[in-house]
């Protein structure tokens, strides 16, 4: 079982962001199961989504979980929320900043001695759909961390995705999933 | 029909409303009356959204709030169409005046209900206070456990609830957040096998039959109420548990997922068990899984027909076991849980000797976690080691503070 948390504010896509990698996953034989939490969320509030990823069909839907990864697609949310909750030794993070990995860290302590991989995704975002929307590029830097899929099918499975879109967003969105894959460290 | 098929993959990534929506796509509903309310909304705004598209040929009608929603549908159903709409909670609860008077004038209405707590406080996550809320209402009652059963339990409630000799309106519960928006894998039928199981619709005592003049929704005072409510629940008692197992085995010769009235997993040799309803259902069976690795052999029932209630399918699956939780996703409001009842009320007077305890759960939306079942599951076995129930009959499951039991 694979499992990934994504931390997010309401309106930057963490919720379609799970949804179109579960999408993906899926069409490789595999079970997926992608949520959120919502409550009476408003734009901007911070909030949580998640995966399931795994060979059996998923049966549990408990909200806890224990992540594999840790997506953090607002910058300040590294820094004002715990990220690091309910974490494993082996939990990796991949985080949104403008920082350098050492400035990140120095700002938040609690990442010290943790698998951190950071991208600049609202940069990115902006330079290439030109709307802070960080959700798309997050997972071209996924897929360099993870190695799960070779970005050439992983981007040909989001046109599908995104295949209701206008084509000029689709390809910034190719654009950006390019970027974030190559700029990840 | 003049209107755009579909094409779907065979399976789809949907969540539970986005699956409710298709499939009321694929049935060709004729009418929908709703209003929008969290976590129900996407069902009908799907299904608004196929309309516009051409995918299907039918009526949205906007109305100013649940109740007029349902009365649209009663008049829509009365005049002889297939209707169908989605609500949750306060919504549920502003539609229980008419819910009756759907059941009372026999008309085959399918509700897609996003269960979701009542206020106050108010709450839009997940529990089964509507759910419950609408159970003396002579409804059908299906229950999803994820996004597939919701999908499939459309088709099955639309084929029930409109066969002639039923003619009940039928509810389709799914849980809040936890299946409506969770997306998961989907099994698809194509459009043609989705609207082939249903069919088409046949009309009976429809009011534009000018030729057969009826009238529907009369006033009986005591010379006649009795009976008709007599029958009604005459047929909820008898016709319909064979109808539903006709359904789901032409569901499976159809589709190959095995649907059932009471859905037993590892119940064979089990010596604790757990009932409940909705997702809970399919994670206490991963735990369930878990236990028997810990040398406890546990079981789950899942009920999957609400209402009718499974009387002597739930006494024939628990007629071995020692001891049994039942779990409730509704505060009670001053008595035992809704399940704890009808379980004992289906063991009464037969041969079980189980100790049965009751469980409030998850109220609110409140996480039911693997941690939690695995304590259930010990405490059960716990009872079965004693001999007795060690408990209070009456607990609450994660609720914080000084710890709730009674009786």
């Amino acid at each position: 079982m694979l499992e990934i948390r994504w931390h997010s504010r309401a309106g930057q896509g963490a919720v379609t962001g799970a949804k179109g990698l579960a999408d993906v996953v899926s069409t490789t034989g595999k079970h997926v199961q992608a949520f959120a939490f919502y409550g009476s969320a408003k734009r901007g509030a911070a909030m949580t989504a998640y995966n399931r990823v795994d060979d059996e069909v998923i049966m549990n839907h408990e909200k806890y979980m224990k992540p594999d990864y840790v997506f953090v697609i607002d910058p300040a949310l590294a820094i004002t929320t715990d990220i690091t909750i309910n974490h494993k030794e082996t939990t990796k993070y991949i985080i949104t900043t403008h920082l350098s990995k050492e400035e990140l860290i120095k700002a938040q302590p609690k990442l010290e001695g943790k698998e951190v991989y950071t991208v600049d995704c609202i940069t990115i975002a902006n330079e290439t759909i030109g709307r802070p929307i960080p959700n798309t590029p997050m997972l071209g830097a996924f897929m360099k961390v993870s190695g799960m899929y070779e970005i050439d099918f992983f981007k040909d499975s989001m046109k599908r995705v995104l295949e209701k879109l206008p084509q000029k967003i689709i390809d910034s969105n190719m654009l950006a999933i390019q970027r974030a894959y190559d700029e990840v460290k | 029909m003049a209107f755009d098929k579909m094409e779907l993959r065979d399976i789809e990534v949907w969540d539970g409303n986005f699956a409710a929506a298709q499939a009321m796509r694929q049935c060709q509903i004729d009418v929908v009356a709703a209003y929008p309310i969290t976590p129900s909304t996407p069902i009908v705004e799907g299904y608004a959204k196929f309309l516009a598209d051409g995918y299907v040929e039918g009526e949205f009608v906007m109305v100013e709030s649940e109740h007029a929603a349902m009365s649209g549908c009663i008049g829509a159903a009365a005049a002889g169409g297939r209707v169908a709409t989605a609500t949750s909670s306060q919504g549920f609860a502003l539609m229980v005046e008419t819910l009756y008077q759907a059941s009372g004038m026999r008309l085959p209405i399918v509700l897609n209900v996003v269960n979701r707590a009542l206020a106050a406080p108010l709450n839009v996550n997940g529990d089964h206070s509507d759910m419950y809320l609408g159970r003396d209402s002579g409804w059908i009652q299906f229950d999803a456990y994820c996004p597939q059963d919701a999908y499939d339990l459309n088709f099955i409630a639309f084929k029930v609830s409109e066969d002639h000799d039923v003619r009940l309106p039928c509810m389709v519960h799914q849980d809040g957040f936890l299946t409506s928006h969770t997306a998961q894998g989907v099994h698809t039928l194509t459009d043609d096998q989705g609207y082939g199981f249903v069919g088409e619709f046949k009309p009976m005592n429809d009011m534009l039959d000018f030729e057969h003049p009826v009238t529907h929704g009369v006033q009986t005072e005591e010379d006649w109420h009795f009976e008709h409510k007599a029958r009604q629940h005459n047929d909820l008692m008898t016709k319909v548990m064979p109808k539903i197992q006709a359904a789901f085995d032409d569901f499976e010769k159809l589709s190959g997922r095995k649907y059932n009235i009471v859905e037993k997993y590892d119940m064979d040799d089990a010596d604790v068990c757990v009932v409940c309803m909705g997702t809970s259902v399919e994670t206490a069976r991963e735990v369930a899984t878990e236990m028997r690795a810990q040398g406890i052999k546990a079981g789950v029932v899942g009920i999957r027909v609400i209402r009718p209630f499974p009387f002597f399918e739930i006494r024939e699956a628990l007629k071995d076991i020692k001891a049994i939780a039942a779990l409730d996703r509704s505060s009670p409001g001053g008595t035992v849980g809704m399940l704890f009842n009808e379980i004992a009320g289906s063991l009464y007077n037969s041969d079980s000797k189980a100790l049965l305890s009751g469980y409030v759960y998850g109220l609110g939306g409140r996480d039911l976690t693997k941690a939690n079942l695995v304590a259930l599951f010990k405490e059960l076995q716990a009872n079965v080691d004693a001999g007795k129930v060690t408990t209070p009959l009456q607990q609450f499951i994660g609720v914080r503070g000084p710890k709730l039991a009674y009786l």
